[in-house]
C-alpha cells in the first residue's frame, strides 16, 4: 500500500461534511396533500375486490378473466426477499386498491387538482403548455386528463389512459397486454395484473415519428392506498416515440405501495425512448414513511434493427426495487440503459437492468451511476445474458458508485452469461468517494467546496443526464441539486 | 432426492468405525456438522451463486468412503516424476485421503512442523484445538460434509518467526477401483512473522472410475505472516472436485492463493477469506484452461473488516469446445473500514461457439473512503493481432496459441518464485498445444 496515502488524515474537511449533511437534510418539496373529494373502495384484497375494480371500469369479460387468473396465481406466491433492501412483510389486506378523485361534472377536472399539477409544474391546460409535451395525468387510480390527444390522433397516434384504450381499441390491447410481462412473471407483476388501475396506452402506427414528447405524470394523493398503474407502449414498424414518466407523492408517516408494470413493444426499425424521473416521497430523515416502489418494466425489441432506450433518474421512494429490462429478439436490435440513482437518509434502492440477447448482432449498453448519502443503501443488480444462437453480440456495462458518507453503502451485483464465442461482453464497476484532490483543485481556483461538490456530482451524472430529453434534463438536474446540494446549482 | 441424506445415513450407521480412526479433536466437530447437514440441502443449478453447477448431481452418485483406512496400492513413484525441475521441495503425499509424511520430508523440513492430525493431536493439541474447524463452520453444506466424514488431514504449523527454507509440496493422488469420495483436510497455522510457500497438486491415476475430491483447507495467518499457496489441478475427466479454502488474516499478513486448473472433470473452488487485520494484503489468482467437457466454477468471498487492508483478485479463463466456466465473486467492505483497496477482475476467452461462461462479480461496500472496483470481460482473441501475426508468416493455430498464452501471462507472472513460474509457463504452453495429456504415465512429465 502506498505509504504517502497512509499519512494523510482520515477525516475529510469538516466544511465538506457540513455541506453533505445539509444535502442529506433537504426537505421533500412535493410533499403537500391536495384536499379533493376522493372515492376510495374499502381496504382489503379478495376476488370480489378484483371484480369490483373491473366493474368500476366497465371492463370486458376477457380482462376480468385476465385479472382473476393473475389474482389466483398471486395467491400462490410469497413476497420475494432476495433484494438487498429491508422490505418488511407488507399487509396486502391493509391497502385500498382503488381511489379516484371525484369529478365535479362529466369531463371537468377539480380546480384543486389543476392547481396541484400547476404546483408540480405539469400543465394540464393545453394552451399553457409551452414545451409541446402531451401529458397524461394520473392521480391515485385514475387518469384525470390527457392533453393533445386529438392532435396526436390526426397522425394516427393513440395516446390515452389504458382504461379508455380497453374500451376503444380492445383488439390492440388484448393483443399486447401481458405479453412481455406475463401475469405470472413475479409476485408484484401478478398483484398488478390483478388490480391494475390506470396508466397510459401509446400506439405509434407504422412509419410515424411522434412529433412531441409523450409523458405521464403519476401522483399518489389519497392515504392508505396503493398505486398500481399499467403502461403499454407499442411502436410499430419505423415508428419513433419518446416517452417520459414523472411521479410524486405527499409526505406521510405511513408507507405506501406503488407496484407498476410497463410493457413496451418495438417493431422493425422502430425506436422507443423511455425516460423516468422518479421522485416519490422518500420518507423522512429517520426513515419514517415513504413509498415502496416495486416495479416491473420490460421492453421487447421484437423487430430487426429496433431500438429501446431506458433512462432513469431515481431520487425518491423509501425502497426502490426495479429493473427496466430489454429482450433483444430482433436481429441487429439495440438497447440502452442509463441510470442515476441517488439515495439519502434511510432510502434503499436495488435497481439495474436485464439485457437478454436472443437475436444476432444485437448490442446493449448499460451505464449506471449510484450516489449514496446518509445511511442509505444503493445497489446495482443486473443481468446480461447472451443466448447461444445470438452470435456477434456486444455489451458494455459500466456501473459506478459514489459514496458521500461513511455510513452509506454501495453494492454491485452483476450477472453475466455468455453462450457463444462471437460475442463480447465488458463490465466495469468502481466505488469511491468524492475525490479530495478534485475538491482541492477547485478550491485552488477559487471555487468553494460547496460548488465543487456540486460540480463533481453533476459531472459524475452527466453521462446519463445527457440522455434525457431537454425538458426532463432540466428537471432532473434541478432534482439532483435539491436532493443533494442545497444551494448548489 | 436429497443427495446429502446418503452420507448422513452412512455416518449414522458407521460413526463408531469412522471415529475410531480419527483424533478426538476432529470427532468433537462432528455433532454440529451433522446438525448443519440435517437442515441443509445442496444447491441446484441456477440457484444463487450456483448459476452453472448442480452440486446435488455432483454428490448424487453413491461414492464410497474409506472408513476402515485401507491403504490403496498407489505407486508414488508414478507421480514422483511430477516434480518441478531445479526446485527442491519437502514432498508430502496424500493417497486419496490418507496423508503420508516420508522420512526424507521430515528431515528436510527444518523449522516448519508438518504432521498428520493424528500425530498433532499428541504433539500440538493446543494448535489443533484452537484452529481446526473454527473457520470451516462458516462454509456451506459441502464444508460441513467434509467435517462430518474427515478422518485425518495435514497440519502445517509455522511457529512464530520461522521461515520455511524449502517450499512444502503436497501431492494429492486419487486412485480407486470403484467410485470413491476422498475427504481431504489441510490446516495451515502461520504464527507471527513466519513465512511459508505451499504447492499443492491434484492428480488422478487411472481412468474410468468416477471419484470425488472433497477438500477443506483452513489457513490462519498471524501478524506479518506470509503464506503462498499454489494449487495446481491436473486430474482427469472422471474426477470431480469440491474444494473450499478458508483463510483468516491478521495485521500485516500477506496471503497469495493461485488456483490453476489445467485438466479436470468438474471443479468447484470456493474461497472464503476473512481479512481482519490492518494492512493485511490478499492476492487471489486463478487460471483455468478448459476444453472438452471440462467444467470449472469458482466462488470467492473476501470480507474486509479492518481498515487499510487490500485485496486483489484476478481470475482468467480460456474455454474451448463445450467447456463451461463460472465465476461468482464478492468483496464485502464492512462499516468503519476506511482506506481499503479491493479489486476484482475476471477475464474470459470463449474460443469455441459452444463454450459457456457465467460470471457474477459483486461488491458490497459500507464505508465511503475506499477504493473498490471490478472488471469483467468475455470475448475472443483479437482478430487484428491474429491478422498481424499471420501476415508475418505465423500459422493460425500458432498465432492462437501465442495469444492465449499471452492472455494467461500476467497470472503466471504473479507467481512469487522463478522456478515454478518457468515451469507453469511451460505447462501452459504444453496444455495449449495439446501435448500435456498425451503422456500416459504421468501428467506432468518433462
Amino acid at each position: 500500500m502506498n505509504q504517502q496515502q497512509d499519512n494523510t488524515p482520515l477525516n475529510h474537511k469538516p466544511e465538506q461534511d457540513e455541506i453533505l449533511r445539509d444535502a442529506v437534510d433537504q426537505e421533500y418539496k412535493y410533499g403537500f396533500v391536495t384536499d379533493i373529494d376522493t372515492a376510495i373502495i374499502p381496504k382489503g384484497l379478495n376476488e370480489d375486490v378484483v371484480r369490483h375494480i373491473s366493474a368500476l371500469k366497465h371492463e370486458p369479460e376477457w380482462l376480468l378473466d385476465f385479472r382473476l387468473k393473475a389474482f389466483a396465481h398471486w395467491k400462490t406466491l410469497r413476497q420475494p426477499t432476495w433484494g438487498h433492501v429491508h422490505l418488511p412483510e407488507i399487509d396486502y389486506q391493509d391497502i385500498s386498491y382503488f381511489a379516484a378523485p371525484k369529478q365535479k361534472k362529466q369531463g371537468e377536472i377539480d380546480p384543486e387538482l389543476v392547481e396541484t399539477f400547476d404546483k408540480l409544474g405539469i400543465p394540464l391546460q393545453e394552451r399553457k403548455a409551452l414545451s409541446g409535451m402531451a401529458v397524461d395525468a394520473i392521480v391515485d387510480s385514475v387518469s384525470v386528463r390527457t392533453t393533445y390527444s386529438e392532435r396526436l390522433a390526426e397522425l394516427g397516434v393513440i395516446f390515452c389512459p389504458i382504461s379508455e384504450a380497453v374500451r376503444d381499441y380492445p383488439d390492440l390491447v388484448r393483443k399486447y397486454l401481458g405479453k412481455v410481462v406475463p401475469p405470472t412473471d413475479n409476485f408484484y407483476a401478478a398483484l398488478n395484473s390483478a388490480v391494475f388501475s390506470d396508466g397510459s396506452f401509446v400506439y405509434i402506427p407504422k412509419g410515424v415519428r411522434c412529433p412531441m414528447e409523450l409523458s405521464s405524470y403519476f401522483r399518489i394523493n389519497a392515504a392508505q392506498t396503493g398505486q398500481f398503474e399499467r403502461t403499454l407502449i407499442i411502436a410499430d414498424d419505423d415508428a419513433y416515440v419518446s416517452y417520459l414518466e414523472g411521479c410524486t407523492a405527499p409526505m406521510r408517516d405511513e408507507n405506501q405501495l406503488h407496484a407498476a408494470i410497463v410493457e413496451i413493444f418495438v417493431e422493425d426499425r422502430a425506436e422507443v425512448k423511455y425516460s423516468t424521473v422518479q421522485n416519490w416521497y422518500p420518507g423522512d430523515k429517520d426513515g419514517r414513511g415513504g413509498i415502496y416502489n416495486l416495479v416491473t418494466k420490460r421492453g421487447l425489441c421484437r423487430g430487426d434493427h429496433s431500438k429501446l432506450s431506458w433512462t432513469q433518474v431515481e431520487t425518491g421512494s423509501a425502497i426502490t426495487w426495479k429493473y427496466p429490462s430489454c429482450i433483444l429478439r430482433g436481429d441487429h436490435s439495440v438497447a440502452e440503459f442509463y441510470s442515476v440513482a441517488l439515495t439519502r437518509n434511510r432510502q434503499e434502492a436495488d435497481t439495474g437492468t436485464k439485457m437478454i440477447h436472443l437475436g444476432r448482432n444485437t448490442r446493449s449498453t448499460i451505464v449506471s451511476k449510484g450516489i449514496s448519502a446518509g445511511h442509505s443503501q444503493n445497489s446495482y443488480r443486473g443481468l446480461v445474458r447472451i443466448a447461444p444462437q445470438a452470435t456477434g453480440c456486444r455489451n458494455y456495462t459500466q456501473c459506478d458508485s459514489l459514496l458521500l458518507s461513511d455510513t452509506s453503502g454501495a453494492h454491485t451485483f452483476p450477472v453475466i452469461e455468455v453462450g457463444n464465442d462471437s460475442s463480447v461482453v465488458e463490465h466495469e464497476a468502481t466505488t469511491s468517494k468524492i475525490n479530495e484532490e478534485q475538491i482541492f483543485y477547485c478550491n485552488q481556483r477559487g471555487i468553494s467546496t460547496e460548488d465543487a461538490v456540486g460540480l463533481i456530482v453533476n459531472g459524475y451524472a452527466k453521462e446519463v443526464m445527457a440522455k434525457l430529453p431537454m425538458e426532463f434534463a432540466v428537471e432532473a438536474q434541478k432534482l439532483l441539486s435539491v436532493s443533494l446540494e442545497g444551494s448548489i446549482g | 432426492m436429497n443427495a446429502l441424506q446418503q452420507y448422513i445415513d452412512l455416518y449414522r450407521e458407521h460413526s463408531g468405525l469412522l471415529e475410531r480412526h480419527a483424533p478426538a479433536v476432529l470427532n468433537a466437530l462432528r455433532p454440529s456438522a451433522l446438525a448443519t447437514l440435517t437442515s441443509a440441502r445442496l444447491p441446484r443449478k441456477g440457484e444463487e451463486d450456483y448459476e452453472a453447477t448442480d452440486l446435488e448431481a455432483v454428490f448424487a452418485p453413491d461414492y464410497g468412503v474409506n472408513l476402515t483406512r485401507l491403504d490403496y496400492p498407489i505407486d508414488p513413484a508414478e507421480s514422483l516424476r511430477c516434480d518441478v525441475p531445479n526446485l527442491s521441495t519437502c514432498l508430502l503425499h496424500t493417497f486419496n485421503d490418507v496423508p503420508h509424511i516420508g522420512h526424507l520430508a521430515r528431515r528436510n523440513l527444518n523449522g516448519p512442523i508438518v504432521e498428520t492430525f493424528t500425530e498433532a493431536a499428541h504433539n500440538h493439541p493446543d494448535v489443533l484445538a484452537a484452529h481446526l474447524g473454527r473457520l470451516s463452520h462458516k462454509g456451506d453444506a459441502t464444508a460441513a460434509l467434509n467435517t462430518l466424514l474427515a478422518q485425518d488431514g495435514l497440519l502445517v504449523y509455522m511457529p512464530a518467526g520461522v521461515t520455511a527454507a524449502k517450499p512444502i509440496q503436497l501431492l494429492n493422488i486419487l486412485s480407486a477401483a470403484r467410485p470413491t469420495m476422498a475427504v481431504r483436510r489441510l490446516l495451515v497455522v502461520a504464527e507471527a512473522d513466519s513465512h511459508v510457500r505451499l504447492l499443492a497438486c491434484d492428480h488422478t491415476q487411472g481412468s474410468g472410475v468416477q471419484s470425488l475430491n472433497l477438500q477443506v483447507v483452513e489457513m490462519v495467518l498471524g501478524p506479518r505472516a506470509t503464506v503462498d499457496y499454489y494449487d495446481l489441478e491436473e486430474s482427469n475427466a472422471d474426477t470431480r472436485r469440491v474444494s473450499t479454502i478458508f483463510a483468516e488474516q491478521h495485521d500485516g499478513s500477506e496471503l497469495l492463493i493461485d488456483g490453476i486448473t489445467l485438466t479436470n472433470g468438474l471443479t468447484r473452488n470456493n474461497y472464503h477469506i476473512e481479512v481482519e487485520g490492518e494492512r493485511a494484503s490478499t492476492q487471489l489468482l486463478g487460471m483455468t484452461i478448459a476444453s472438452g467437457s471440462q467444467h470449472v466454477d469458482t466462488r470467492s468471498f473476501v470480507r474486509h473488516s479492518a481498515p487499510r487492508c487490500s485485496s486483489n483478485q484476478m481470475f482468467k479463463y480460456v474455454l474451448s469446445d463445450q467447456a463451461v466456466g463460472a465465476f461468482a465473486g464478492k468483496v464485502l467492505i464492512e462499516e468503519g473500514c476506511p482506506r481499503v483497496e479491493a479489486y476484482q477482475g475476471n477475464r474470459n476467452l470463449c474460443a469455441s461457439p459452444e463454450a459457456k461462461m457465467y460470471t457474477k462479480p459483486q461488491l458490497e461496500i459500507y464505508t465511503d473512503d475506499v477504493k473498490a472496483s471490478h472488471g469483467t470481460t468475455i470475448g475472443q482473441l483479437d482478430q487484428e493481432a491474429m491478422f498481424y501475426m499471420r501476415t508475418r508468416g505465423i500459422p493460425e493455430h500458432e498465432a492462437r496459441r501465442l495469444l492465449m498464452q499471452a492472455f494467461m501471462a500476467d497470472v503466471i507472472d504473479s507467481v512469487r518464485f522463478d522456478v515454478l513460474r518457468d515451469r507453469l509457463h511451460h505447462l501452459v504452453e504444453k496444455r495449449f498445444d495439446g501435448t500435456l495429456a498425451s503422456c500416459a504415465g504421468c501428467a506432468i512429465c518433462k
